[in-house]
């Protein structure tokens, strides 16, 4: 790998998009669920139970492919506890996915700490795509990613395309923006929001197994260190759709990489102020989309939050 | 009515008078541990603030519990996740009640221990990187410094480009110390040798540690230093076939190709020598300073890679250090305004170190503080 023949600005954009992959997962898996007017705070928690199912599994199979089948399945688990509590059950969706969050940091705590010291001998490699170094810049950007980033970008590229280009995801907005009419066009609202819910879980297994397979392979406490929390604020700041996410993703990745480059060259700027960046950054362009549509919809699904009851009055 | 009244009272007398009778309980078993003090096998518990599978911190404690077991041949209780709050206090009450040695890992279960101390006379207490202490309350620590300048002469000696990359978590002395060790002992062997220190504020994030390591990859630093112990910085090095150095336990199936050595903390050392000297009565409680010649303080054996005689240089410097001929401290040292801290012939004092807050020469990044 010729890397340091790169400039500067590639290694960071490089550096920013591998940092991303992670969280553009989760914020896919929260947009699945949100669109169907279901709200995900379990997403922390979804992460967690990803990366303990990976890490467990590529212990005992050294098949990163096996690990993250698990990580998927791991997560839908909880995502059909978290679609039976608010849609089955009518439960408050905030607490359910709250409980959800907590339980789950527990219970990868507890199932992790078995194998604490083990270590997986197997990570998911780069993919070289060799004749792609023959473009300048942007075509040396992507000729050595790692497998994962390329595949949160075909799913956030599927998802786009099923949510905005077909019947079915004609649905799935209908769904979220009032369910009752969804209903009444003959759409199965519960079958629909049981599938989202489970399905955006499963990204968000699948982002958590991310960092036990190309991130760290070892197993401690708490391992997504709050990055499900920003997933959450991603979500809204991506403004519910797949191909903002991408980019939303990234600029938090150039954030977290760009607190550092500027450690190394600009030493006065303290690193508190920089660790604080992206997250002012979610709330000024949270303001500014915000004036800037005050007077038009938002782009959140109209019905977010609310259980539906078939045949009752809204 | 009366009659009710009366039951009532009948009653809630029977709950303070069974509530009074547990607290005689506790106290005469209380009474009990101070015979139990004297006797030949003491009970132990250790109280971490991780969980004994972390491959660093606490997994070296537990290292450090599991050979007290083999020598005491008894069983040494302990107790994971202990929050350093409040709770840490109710835990620490309830294990004092029967056992004699109480053994606090972390830095923030200071004050709780120190409390407790208080409550609990018979039974001694033991905290690691502290710095308060009482009659029944003792502090220990090991110069880590000694092995992260050892460290620092391996790093020094294999760098190419001249670069070497510092991931530190917090700007607080104990990194301040073994930058500035490193630093010194890589500059050693190489005067042109920069250390280049990124905070993360973060004992353990490795996504973020990732970031950074390929931060400082990319600006062509060829040694990756991680002073949080996740192994995600060491793994970047192995990636981009450059060096790596890890923290507190040996890290080399991380990164076989990529890893040099680094300091590592063998507890267990001291855990059988204090034991040894309450079982005897001669403790005195106050406080103990390890480092490489008790063997508290260690070096990782090194990476398959790293050139013999670079190995044969450090277990010289090691053999100097230990034998007191040599302290790592000695001036002249300037920090990196070019100001003149340490005098020839001088040295720092032990007390002196455990607060440094000045980054040496050759040091580069922010220490704001």
């Amino acid at each position: 790998m010729e890397i340091f023949s790169m400039d500067i600005m590639q290694l960071l954009i490089i550096a920013s998009i591998s940092a991303a992959t992670p969280l553009l997962l989760a914020t896919l898996g929260g947009i699945l669920s949100e669109r169907a007017g279901i709200i995900n705070l379990g997403i922390e928690g979804m992460m967690l139970i990803g990366a303990v199912c990976a890490y467990i599994v590529s212990i005992y199979t050294d098949s990163e492919w096996l690990a993250i089948i698990f990580s998927l399945l791991g997560g839908s688990a909880l995502g059909a506890l978290l679609a039976f509590l608010c849609i089955t059950l009518r439960s408050n969706q905030i607490v359910a996915g709250l409980g959800i969050t907590l339980f789950a940091t527990g219970l990868s705590s507890y199932l992790g700490k078995s194998f604490g010291g083990s270590q997986p001998q197997t990570q998911i490699p780069n993919l070289d795509i060799p004749w792609l170094d023959n473009i300048p810049f942007f075509g040396e950007i992507f000729s050595h990613l790692n497998w994962m980033v390329w595949i949160s970008f075909f799913i956030a590229i599927v998802l786009y395309v099923a949510i905005f280009k077909t019947r079915w995801g004609l649905h799935l907005r209908a769904l979220g923006d009032g369910p009752a009419a969804a209903d009444n066009a003959g759409v199965n609202v519960y079958r629909y929001q049981y599938l989202m819910t489970i399905i955006g879980a499963a990204l968000c297994g699948l982002a958590g197994a991310t960092l036990i397979l190309v991130y760290t392979p070892s197993w401690n406490d708490g391992l997504t260190s709050g990055r499900g929390w920003i997933a959450v604020a991603l979500v809204i700041f991506s403004r519910w759709h797949p191909i903002n996410a991408i980019f939303c993703a990234i600029l938090f990745g150039l954030f977290e990489t760009l607190g550092f480059k500027v450690q190394l060259y600009y030493a006065d700027i303290p690193p508190y102020f920089l660790k604080m960046m992206p997250y002012l950054t979610t709330i000024v362009v949270l303001m500014w989309v915000g004036w800037r549509n005050k007077n038009k919809p938002n782009g959140q699904p109209i019905s977010l939050g609310k259980t539906y009851i078939r045949e009752q009055r809204g | 009515m009366i009659k009710k009244i009366f039951i009532k009272s009948v009653i809630c007398a029977g709950i303070i008078s069974s509530a009074l009778a547990l607290t005689g309980c506790g106290d005469s078993k209380d009474d009990m541990s101070l015979v139990a003090a004297k006797s030949d096998s003491p009970d132990i518990a250790f109280l971490y603030i991780g969980t004994v599978g972390d491959e660093g911190w606490t997994y070296e404690h537990n290292r450090g519990r599991l050979y007290l077991e083999e020598k005491l041949g008894k069983k040494v209780d302990f107790v994971e996740n202990v929050p350093e709050n409040a709770d840490a206090e109710r835990i620490i009450s309830q294990l004092a009640q029967d056992h004699d040695i109480i053994f606090a890992t972390s830095f923030g279960h200071m004050d709780y221990i120190l409390n407790s101390s208080k409550r609990f006379p018979k039974v001694k207490f033991l905290h690691a990187a502290g710095y308060k202490s009482s009659t029944n309350m003792g502090n220990y620590f090991g110069k880590n410094w000694e092995a992260s300048y050892l460290t620092g002469i391996a790093a020094g000696s294999v760098s190419k480009t001249n670069k070497i990359g510092y991931l530190a978590s917090f700007p607080i002395p104990q990194l301040v110390y073994n930058i500035n060790a490193f630093t010194l002992g890589a500059r050693s062997v190489n005067e042109d040798i920069e250390v280049n220190v990124i905070w993360n504020n973060s004992w353990y994030d490795p996504a973020n540690e990732r970031s950074a390591a390929i931060s400082m990859a990319d600006e062509g630093m060829d040694v990756l230093v991680s002073y949080p112990d996740s192994p995600a910085t060491i793994k970047v090095a192995q990636e981009r076939g450059i060096w790596g150095v890890g923290n507190s336990t040996s890290m080399a199936h991380y990164a076989p190709d990529a890893y040099i050595t680094n300091p590592v903390w063998n507890w267990g050392v001291y855990y059988e020598k204090v034991v040894e000297e309450i079982k005897a009565g001669t403790w005195e409680g106050g406080s103990y300073l390890g480092g490489l010649k008790d063997g508290m303080v260690d070096l990782a054996e090194f990476g398959k890679n790293v050139p013999e005689p670079v190995k044969a240089l450090v277990n010289k410097e090691k053999k100097r250090i230990i034998s007191g001929e040599f302290n790592i401290f000695s001036g002249p040292i300037k920090d990196r305004d070019g100001l003149e801290r340490v005098g020839s012939g001088e040295k720092i004092s032990d007390e002196d170190v455990l607060t440094m807050n000045w980054f040496v020469e050759g040091v580069k990044g922010s220490l704001s503080n």
